[in-house]
């Protein structure tokens, strides 16, 4: 039964016929549709789009996003820079050898270089030369004529990747052949990176959490506040009977693309930042200074899972955003009836 | 219809606002609720359409006690209760066409199945110029129209009207009443809560009178 036709007309009156639409009446109007009058559309949204609210939202996610996209990447460049140190210390020993009056310290070398040659998993012995040895002191004690001094020398003794010499067994040798010869593995330095660099990502790990908690909690506030503004809306949808779940997911749908695109701008900016950095290490690991200064400080890069862990950060924060919302109407539903 | 037996209203541990309410409303009925300010008029068109349950008491709508119904069911029920109210709750980013269309949006109803009937009744209402407006820029009358309009589409065989001439000039009054009138002989039943005596005292029809909590019915 069309409304116009049968039920509004009861008694051939319509409102413009009682008077009411007096104000906007023209020729014609409250009579019959006007074959040549375009038809509407029902193109809006449910739930209202553009609004000053619904912007500030997408920023807030935004902002939040790339904060915590940006720790997530710090937090990853700490923990693998802290395993490429930690690496590196574990493959090199250092073999010392005295000068000891009446011994001939080039032929200590020599034999300690061999002893260490013997041992299985070590990769390379270098020992470093009289100028060498000197020139690493020169630093400390400046224009001595260090010539004259007698200098301890180094052998340095790379650890093949992936295997474990027995240490143990270098040492007991050397003790034995080379007196003057003393080995140092770096375990005591070792153990305090370790206990360092593990205090380092704890604190960085807890501050991670924090953003995260913090970047949960703005993001629901925010979301409650934008549901706030929309009241009006659930009321309207719950009075003239849609059902809960209808109005829920209306909601849970536009604020999930809204915490996507807050979460696509914020994560992009920091991916995008990421990225540069990516092309940076690149570039500074075909210079010389370059990876002087990633072997010192490692690399600036996030790697794969870097990349994953903020994408994952961004849909985590939109699905935070779209439950809120869902939550956030249900409660509103259960306050208006 | 709908019938109330001895039904009771407190909100939270406060006394009771509405005692022993025992009315019915009978189909193609058309009726007043008045009382004074505060007296519970809203409380009770509240808990009409579904919007609150009462403390105590049986509510019987369209042959369904209440108390036993699910949120959905309810959902379904209310779509068979027309509201106008006094605020006009029209929705600003929606063209007055799609604020008239949404009870038939909300109930599934593809586009092409009630575009025809919305845009001839928003002609009889006199806002057919006016479908592509936002609310905003009605006037209040347009407003009140495009309210009473949006609560009608669905064809409700129930109508309860919160004040709505609460804030026209008598003459618009006069004229929402015959609307309302019109629409009760078209087979719905209405219920117009009103202080205003004068309005009343224009139309033989029943009054429910609400004072001091309770309620009193003159046929």
């Amino acid at each position: 039964m069309p409304a116009g036709s049968c039920c509004m007309k009861v008694g051939c009156m319509s409102m413009i016929d009682m008077g009411i639409g007096a104000e906007v009446r023209e020729p014609g109007e409250g009579k019959a549709v006007a074959s040549d009058t375009p038809l509407p559309n029902f193109e809006s949204p449910i739930v209202p789009k553009g609004t000053i609210a619904g912007r500030a939202l997408v920023a807030v996610i935004a902002i939040m996003t790339f904060l915590a996209s940006v720790t997530i990447g710090a937090v990853m460049m700490l923990r693998a820079a802290a395993g490429d140190w930690q690496a590196d210390l574990a493959r090199e020993v250092t073999i010392q050898i005295r000068p000891v009056a009446g011994r001939d310290i080039e032929a200590d070398i020599g034999k300690a270089v061999a002893i260490a040659r013997t041992v299985r998993g070590i990769a390379e012995v270098r020992p470093y030369t009289k100028q060498e040895s000197t020139q690493l002191l020169q630093p400390w004690l400046g224009g001595v004529a260090l010539n004259e001094l007698p200098v301890p020398r180094l052998i340095a003794v790379a650890i093949a990747p992936a295997q474990t010499p027995d240490i143990g067994v270098l040492r007991g040798a050397l003790a034995d052949q080379v007196p003057p010869a003393s080995l140092d593995d770096h375990r005591e330095f070792v153990d305090h990176m370790r206990a360092m660099t593990r205090a380092i990502l704890g604190g960085a790990t807890g501050v991670l959490a924090l953003v995260m908690i913090a970047t949960v909690l703005s993001v629901t506030f925010a979301t409650r506040g934008v549901i706030a503004t929309n009241r009006q809306v659930i009321e309207v949808l719950h009075f003239i009977g849609a059902k809960n779940r209808y109005i829920a997911g209306h909601f849970q749908r536009h604020f999930l693309l809204l915490g996507l695109k807050g979460g696509a701008i914020g994560g992009g900016l920091a991916l995008l930042l990421f990225g540069l950095a990516d092309i940076a290490n690149g570039w500074l690991l075909s210079s010389a200074e370059g990876s002087q200064l990633i072997a010192l400080f490692g690399t600036v890069s996030i790697g794969p899972a870097g990349y994953a862990a903020v994408v994952a950060q961004i849909v985590a924060t939109a699905v935070v955003t779209a439950a809120t919302s869902r939550h956030t109407v249900n409660r509103t539903l259960e306050t208006v009836q | 219809m709908v019938r109330f037996e001895n039904v009771g209203l407190r909100y939270g541990l406060g006394p009771e606002v509405l005692r022993d309410l025992t009315f019915r409303i009978d189909s193609h009925s058309f009726q007043f609720l008045t009382g004074p300010s505060g007296a519970g008029k809203t409380s009770l068109l509240r808990m009409l359409f579904l919007s609150l349950r009462p403390t105590r008491g049986l509510i019987t709508l369209f042959g369904h006690d209440i108390a036993t119904l699910s949120k959905d069911a309810l959902a379904t029920l209310r779509r068979r209760i027309g509201v106008v109210f006094q605020d006009f709750r029209l929705l600003d980013h929606m063209t007055t066409y799609e604020n008239v269309a949404l009870p038939f949006r909300v109930m599934g109803r593809t586009e092409d199945s009630f575009r025809q009937e919305v845009v001839e009744l928003l002609h009889w209402v006199g806002l057919g110029e006016r479908m592509w407006a936002l609310p905003p820029i009605l006037s209040g009358g347009e407003k009140q129209r495009a309210a009473i309009a949006r609560a009608v589409i669905a064809r409700p065989q129930l109508l309860l009207a919160d004040e709505p001439t609460g804030n026209v000039d008598p003459n618009h009054a006069q004229r929402l009443l015959r609307l309302f009138i019109e629409l009760n002989k078209s087979g719905t039943s209405v219920l117009l809560a009103t202080h205003d005596i004068g309005l009343m005292d224009q139309y033989d029809a029943r009054r429910l009178v609400l004072h001091e909590g309770r309620l009193h019915v003159y046929d």
